[in-house]
């Protein structure tokens, strides 16, 4: 019998905390309508002093395993895809497992940027499908707030926190269709945020702040993200017509509507999040994936195309029929 | 009105949501300053020509193109 990942629940979270347009334009020299104008983001959720990467996964786990209707002993491995992880070790997966109370699981953490979700889809569904694991939380948390220059109106703009979550199970019936993932090193230099403390001495001097060439990576994002809903579709033999719904990573508004258009889709089958949320990195696919399918517009049956682009860069999709 | 001239109106036209009779006398209107573009429509706007000429414009290039006539030059010398 073929095994297959199937999606059994979905999670997020949002911090209290609301930073609009307005706010940030009292520290530097930007607007509401300009910011809008270029990213389609209206403000965006900064997490607390006391909220990490694994505090904000927990919350979003929880709801996940809870649609799921499961134990949390039930899973068999934990992926956290983060940039922003509370500790450099012990990873925000080990972390993760701790605050849910799993004893008998494996827990690590993948990096791929703004991809990471895609990129820890694609390494469940694989061992789902050889069949090593049954079950597995995957979850994307990001405290970009914390690695944003507050001072850079360039980027500062752009980024929001949060975390989502989805719970994955082995199943006879797809589920999950196809996944790609993809990275070229090469571009390292166009969007990057170092880490100071093990830089070498030549970069030493780099705060630890994102750091982006925005028309440039635009330019490389919108081409490849194009590419990839091409290899996707042709992977399962189906046509643009056949996605019901685009879950895209919420990077900018302007990204989304050139991939929408590639898929000659309206902007009615895109879940967008862009505007309370702006770019949550790695939680923004799961983030978006929750709200289609908790406000009921992702429905049983349905074909979902996940895709994301980010820092390495990397990029990626995952095909499900929910 | 060569050709060209007129395939790469249209795409700022479209681009940039400007009619083309604006830009008939006005070969040397610049994108940003005269038709209102911002950085990513400039990025656009080159992505769409690449796409309409078949061609690869490096970005050393894409950003000497500021004017409609710079965009047709840039073609007729570059593209097919």
């Amino acid at each position: 019998m073929t095994r297959y990942s199937k999606v059994i629940g979905t999670g997020g979270y949002l911090p209290e905390e609301i930073r609009t347009n307005a706010d940030i334009s009292q520290t530097v020299d930007t607007s509401d309508s300009w910011i809008f104008e270029r990213t389609g983001i209206k403000s965006r959720r900064i997490a607390a002093a006391h909220e990490t990467a694994s505090s904000m996964g927990e919350a979003a786990a929880r709801q996940a395993l809870a649609m799921a209707d499961i134990d949390p002993e039930q899973i068999d491995m934990i992926i956290v895809a983060t940039g922003t992880p509370d500790r450099v070790y012990p990873s925000t997966g080990c972390l993760l497992q701790k605050r849910l109370g799993i004893k008998n699981c494996v827990a690590f953490d993948v990096q791929a940027a703004c991809s990471g979700a895609i990129f820890a889809l694609s390494i469940a569904d694989q061992y789902i499908k050889s069949g090593m694991v049954k079950t597995v939380l995957i979850v994307g948390a990001e405290l970009c707030s914390r690695i944003t220059d507050w001072t850079d109106r360039g980027t500062c703009i752009l980024f929001g926190d949060g975390a989502g979550a989805v719970v994955l199970a082995a199943s006879d019936k797809p589920g999950i269709l196809s996944t790609h993932i993809h990275s070229d090193g090469e571009f390292e230099d166009l969007l990057f945020c170092p880490n100071p403390q093990a830089a070498s001495a030549e970069n030493s001097a780099e705060a630890g702040y994102i750091q982006m060439r925005g028309n440039e990576v635009f330019k490389v994002a919108v081409n490849t993200l194009g590419r990839i809903v091409d290899e996707t579709l042709d992977a399962n033999q189906l046509e643009k017509s056949d996605v019901d719904w685009l879950v895209p990573h919420q990077a900018n508004i302007r990204i989304l509507a050139a991939t929408a258009k590639k898929l000659n889709m309206s902007m009615e089958q895109v879940i967008v999040t862009l505007e309370g949320q702006g770019n949550t990195s790695s939680a923004s696919v799961l983030l978006a994936f929750n709200e289609g399918v908790r406000d009921g517009r992702i429905q049983r049956g349905h074909i979902v195309l996940l895709e994301a682009f980010g820092a390495g860069f990397t990029w990626g999709s995952a095909l499900i029929r929910y | 009105m060569s050709n060209v001239e007129e395939r790469v109106k249209k795409i700022v036209a479209e681009q940039l949501g400007v009619k083309p009779e604006d830009m008939v006398n006005a070969n040397d209107s610049s994108f940003v300053d005269d038709l209102g573009a911002d950085s990513l429509d400039t990025v656009e706007l080159v992505m769409a020509l690449e796409e309409e000429f078949e061609c690869e414009i490096p970005d050393d290039e894409a950003e000497k193109i500021t004017t409609v006539q710079q965009a047709i030059d840039y073609v007729t010398k570059n593209a097919s």
